[in-house]
């Protein structure tokens, strides 16, 4: 049958000669192609000692940011949350007191901010949502853990280490 | 043969058990590690330095996983199939002659716990023995892919025993005797039966390779089309068992074809070597240098598994009866017109 796209190839098959179907001088050659893997520099790491370079935009854990007084950024708008796509940030809003002005910028601010990190799929909208430049996924590589409960993120491992200690 | 040679007999058993042992279980060490060197990675680091204490760990592992037997299987059979594996496995090391007679506090000591004069048809009877383990394991499983494995087991081992024999008697045709401890000393320094069997050993040792059920020819266990093959219903020490008893298949092959064809613990400059170091080291050197031996035969096994893919089965039953065993016929005939030849003309 004409082929549509012309493209067919044919191929031929061509019966082996005796060095083929011999096997051994084949088994030699592929001897001598592992004894030359055996001596080369291993291409894997060890990996929790040894860590590679991240790339300069890779997205890891979040962190929660401060402000350059080491006020904390989040004003609990939930803007991330409508934004992220997996479902994964929760957060309860609550109104700033008297005498906390060090510790939050705004008058509104997340008394409870959780990701699961099971659910994040580090996209990076959270990110691009924020417009008080709060979230950021710069942070390492998320760990392994045994239960489940143990990967939802609260603010005790979400918010930046303040600024003076 | 006084109380005194009993017990050096004992001890000398007792030694050759547990360095077997120790060998299997770092061979599975080694593999692990040659094999991540070959695909240009680490290999297992955690348990100990350099991962040295492995072997120790997966040992511990497999005492400690649940033995389950399947309901549909034959318990007794189920039971005797690793069993007789591991017990064939290391009988087969009885008539290996290690070394040198040596000198300790004016005993002679032969480091061989029996030279009977049938040694090489002794090894012969062990290792066709060490099918039934596998064949019983598979058909006592109950299960398909065992039985396909058990199967491939019998009539791979079946087909290359054949050509494995036929190889040894072109050997025997130039050794003239059946006794491994003769065939040792007959190649004394450099006078090893490979310079004068070429061909032989390659066909012993892709034979050898068939009867280990190594790769390329681990059609039996052949993780890809049978899951596990004969050991697929088998877990904890009982799975140990036969992947134990693969590794001393190696260890003691590899010992067979030291003996057989590579000189054994003879070397080149061993009588200058024996008379500076006397009868005990000598001897022992000697032995040293066998190990050495072994060692590399070890690591080919390993180097050909991480290199080769599996044989197809059609293709494995074609180059066992139409290639090997012709070619070991043709040995045969060429080392007996050479060696008479040779006689005719006083060489």
């Amino acid at each position: 049958m004409e082929s549509l796209s012309n493209k067919k190839k044919v191929l031929e098959v061509k019966p082996l000669n005796f060095m083929e179907r011999a096997y051994l001088p084949a088994i030699i050659g592929g001897l001598a192609t592992t004894m030359k893997h055996f001596f080369r520099k291993p291409v894997t790491i060890s990996y929790p000692e040894e860590k590679r370079e991240f790339s300069e935009n890779f997205r890891g854990m979040h962190s929660l940011k401060r402000d350059e007084d080491g006020k904390e950024r989040c004003t609990a708008c939930g803007l991330c949350a409508l934004s992220c796509p997996a479902e994964a940030i929760t957060m309860t809003a609550a109104e700033r007191q008297p005498g906390e002005e060090n510790l939050y910028r705004e008058e509104k601010y997340a008394a409870v901010y959780e990701i699961n990190m099971l659910r994040c799929i580090f996209c990076g909208l959270c990110e691009e949502a924020c417009p008080k430049e709060a979230i950021y996924l710069d942070g390492d590589i998320v760990p392994a853990d045994y239960l489940r409960k143990d990967f939802i993120y609260g603010k005790d491992k979400l918010v930046e280490a303040p600024l003076n200690q | 043969m006084g109380l005194a040679d009993i017990l050096i007999k004992f001890g000398l058993i007792l030694i050759i058990f547990v360095i077997s042992l120790v060998m299997a279980m770092y061979s599975t060490y080694a593999e692990r590690k040659i094999a991540a060197f070959f695909q240009d990675r680490i290999g297992p680091n955690r348990a100990g330095p350099w991962g040295i204490l492995q072997p120790l760990a997966d040992g511990g592992k497999m005492f400690l996983k649940e033995e389950i037997i399947p309901t549909n299987a034959t318990p007794f059979l189920f039971i005797v199939g690793p069993s007789l594996a591991i017990l064939t496995a290391c009988i087969g090391s009885a008539v290996i002659p290690w070394g040198q007679k040596m000198t300790i506090g004016g005993h002679i000591v032969d480091l061989q716990v029996t030279d009977i004069n049938v040694g090489v048809l002794y090894i012969f009877g062990v290792v066709s023995l060490g099918v039934y383990g596998v064949m019983i394991g598979g058909w006592a499983s109950n299960n398909k892919y065992s039985l396909l494995g058990a199967i491939r087991a019998a009539s791979q081992n079946i087909s290359y025993e054949i050509s494995m024999g036929l190889s040894i008697i072109a050997l025997l045709m130039l050794t003239g005797t059946l006794s491994l401890r003769e065939i040792a000393e007959q190649q004394h320094s450099w006078h090893w039966n490979v310079l004068r069997q070429p061909l032989g050993f390659i066909l012993f040792i892709v034979c050898a390779f068939a009867e280990t059920n190594r790769t390329p020819f681990d059609l039996p266990e052949c993780e890809t089309e049978l899951v596990g093959g004969y050991h697929t219903e088998y877990s904890s020490m009982k799975l140990g068992f036969y992947l134990f008893a693969e590794y001393i298949n190696m260890f003691i092959s590899s010992a067979v074809m030291a003996t057989l064809y590579w000189g054994g613990y003879n070397y080149p400059g061993m009588d200058w070597m024996n008379g500076l170091l006397g009868t005990t080291w000598g001897p022992l050197f000697g032995v040293a240098i066998f190990f050495i031996k072994i060692c590399l035969f070890i690591f080919f096994f390993m180097w050909v598994r991480w290199t080769i893919p599996r044989f197809r089965y059609d293709q494995l039953m074609d180059l066992g009866w139409k290639i090997l065993i012709p070619l070991a016929i043709a040995n045969i005939v060429l080392t007996g017109i050479g060696s008479t030849l040779l006689t005719h003309f006083g060489f």
